[in-house]
């Protein structure tokens, strides 16, 4: 049984359709990137997944049980943690407070406070400092603090390295691979091709709201990506 | 004409203003719903305090024990079962309604009670008065709601920033949508604020059932004495609201000195010059 399934999962904004019968899987322990271009439906699909947009509740299966009738607030406690795109900190908040919300639903296991400033030393020197005034890669590891303070199983990503320098992203990708060696599925959301395919074990892409191609990310042919990415 | 006098009974009002305005300001700053009821609930809250003084016997400020958790109860039970519903992305059907439970609140209680005045008497505590250094004598009764309004605003600061409750009304406050991501639900977290907020309401409404003369129909200008000292004291700021109460409770103390029915113009006058010279009040917090 796969950690997270869906089958024909459908999502709309209002009238307008974003997602056109999406089947997916991912299984425990694996990373799985989801490319596609802007507009794609990648962020979608994560907060899809996330119970941020609502589907019918068997379209999402999560270890065998259907969740997508759930309010967000559950699926986190039920072990899917988020980084929402643009890191979405607390403003009115400092760093640790940031880092305490991700830890709101209460699961346990083996992150928390130390165990994240472990993990990105420089959240743990500027812990006291108000979430607007990290610079943009320290929002980032915020962000991805906060998810890990709820002990997710399956963590969902989205454009980690929106904005970023390329160095500072080798630094969260690094980073990022510790927390799958550690057990932690992960889906990985990018526009950037080969940032996503070189950290994950399989890949979808998406098309207006459709799955173009899927595969695994070793050794993947660089043409049909093209192909399925900008559908040419 | 005795200006130390004026202002210290002024500062003491401002007390009892406080907590009308802290349960408006908790609950306009968690989820920017505005409750054109919350005067009417605070005079629902002096009405229980009569009835559950007359009923059972109780000591006027006694009736707190039982009406601090009654207020608290119905907010919950408000938020959840009604307002709510009404939050989304316009601010107008929250007023709509509140605005409907203020007349029906003030019909009700006019049915049940009639339009005479009530007051609580509470004895020689009501006359008791200290003499303060330079010969000014001040209410203990005043002084003691206005030490029970600073500490109310002192234990809902070291609630928002020193527990999980208070971490995530703020940060429901600054972004609802990710809140959820982080395992909280808003529902709930809605109903709490409420629940506070009316907490705070109740006592004010025993302590005004015993400061002043109370009928049906008052809640409206308690209501209107709240938003001034929000406003003048600027929105999201508790310390904030308290001095704003108190500038509208000295304003208004001097407008009586000057001319008893000068009182309530007084102070909406004062109101209106702040907001005319710094339109977003003397200390703002909000980030919008």
């Amino acid at each position: 049984m796969s950690l997270l399934e869906t089958h024909a999962l459908k999502a709309f904004y209002g009238d307008f359709q974003a997602l056109f019968d999406v089947d997916f899987h991912v299984e425990a322990g694996e990373t799985v990137a989801i490319i596609g271009a802007n507009g794609a439906g990648k962020s979608t699909f994560l907060r899809a997944v996330a119970g941020v947009l609502k589907s019918a509740p068997d379209m999402v299966l999560y270890d065998g049980r259907p969740i997508g009738g759930l309010p967000a607030h559950d699926i986190v406690r039920a072990g899917i943690a988020m980084v929402p795109e643009g890191r979405m900190l607390f403003p009115s908040l400092t760093v640790e407070e940031n880092l305490r919300m991700g830890g709101y639903g209460g699961r346990s296991g083996r992150w928390n406070l130390n165990a994240i400033y472990e993990l990105f030393p420089v959240l743990g020197e500027r812990r006291h400092v108000a979430a607007p005034d990290l610079s943009g890669g320290q929002q980032q590891m915020a962000a991805i603090g906060r998810a890990l303070m709820s002990n997710p199983r399956l963590l969902l990503c989205d454009e980690l390295s929106l904005g970023l320098a390329p160095i500072v992203i080798r630094d969260i990708y690094a980073r990022l691979s510790d927390i799958a060696n550690d057990g932690t599925t992960l889906i990985i959301v990018e526009q950037d091709i080969n940032q996503a395919l070189a950290a994950a074990d399989r890949f979808y892409c998406l098309q207006e709201g459709r799955v173009s191609l899927t595969g695994p990310a070793a050794g993947y042919d660089r043409d049909a990506v093209t192909a399925a990415y900008f559908g040419v | 004409m005795d200006w130390y006098s004026i202002i210290a009974q002024g500062c003491l009002i401002g007390g009892l203003y406080a907590l009308f305005a802290v349960g408006l300001s908790l609950i306009f700053g968690i989820m920017r719903l505005v409750n054109i009821a919350h005067g009417d609930l605070i005079t629902l809250s002096a009405f229980l305090a009569l009835i559950a003084a007359e009923v059972l016997g109780l000591y006027p400020l006694a009736t707190l024990i039982i009406v601090v958790p009654v207020m608290f109860a119905l907010g919950y039970g408000l938020q959840r079962g009604v307002l709510n519903r009404t939050l989304g992305e316009s601010i107008l059907p929250p007023l709509l309604v509140t605005f409907g439970m203020s007349i029906v609140i003030q019909n009700v209680l006019l049915e049940l009670f009639g339009a005479d005045t009530h007051r609580l008497v509470v004895g020689t505590l009501e006359t008791a008065s200290l003499t303060l250094p330079g010969g000014v004598a001040i209410g203990v009764f005043p002084l003691i709601i206005f030490l029970v309004a600073v500490a109310v605003i002192g234990g809902l600061q070291l609630m928002f920033y020193r527990t999980d409750i208070g971490r995530a009304f703020r940060a429901t406050s600054d972004d609802s949508v990710t809140v959820e991501l982080m395992g909280a639900d808003n529902r709930h977290l809605y109903g709490l604020a409420m629940a506070i907020a009316l907490a705070v309401t109740g006592c004010a409404g025993v302590f005004l059932a015993v400061r002043t003369n109370f009928d049906p129909s008052i809640g409206p200008s308690r209501l209107i004495y709240a938003f001034e000292a929000i406003i003048i004291g600027g929105l999201g700021n508790l310390w904030g609201t308290l001095a704003g109460a108190v500038i509208l409770g000295i304003a208004q103390s001097i407008g009586a000195a000057i001319k008893p029915d000068f009182q309530i113009l007084a102070g909406h006058i004062a109101f209106l010059l702040v907001l005319a010279v710094r339109p977003n009040g003397l200390f703002p917090r909000m980030r919008d």
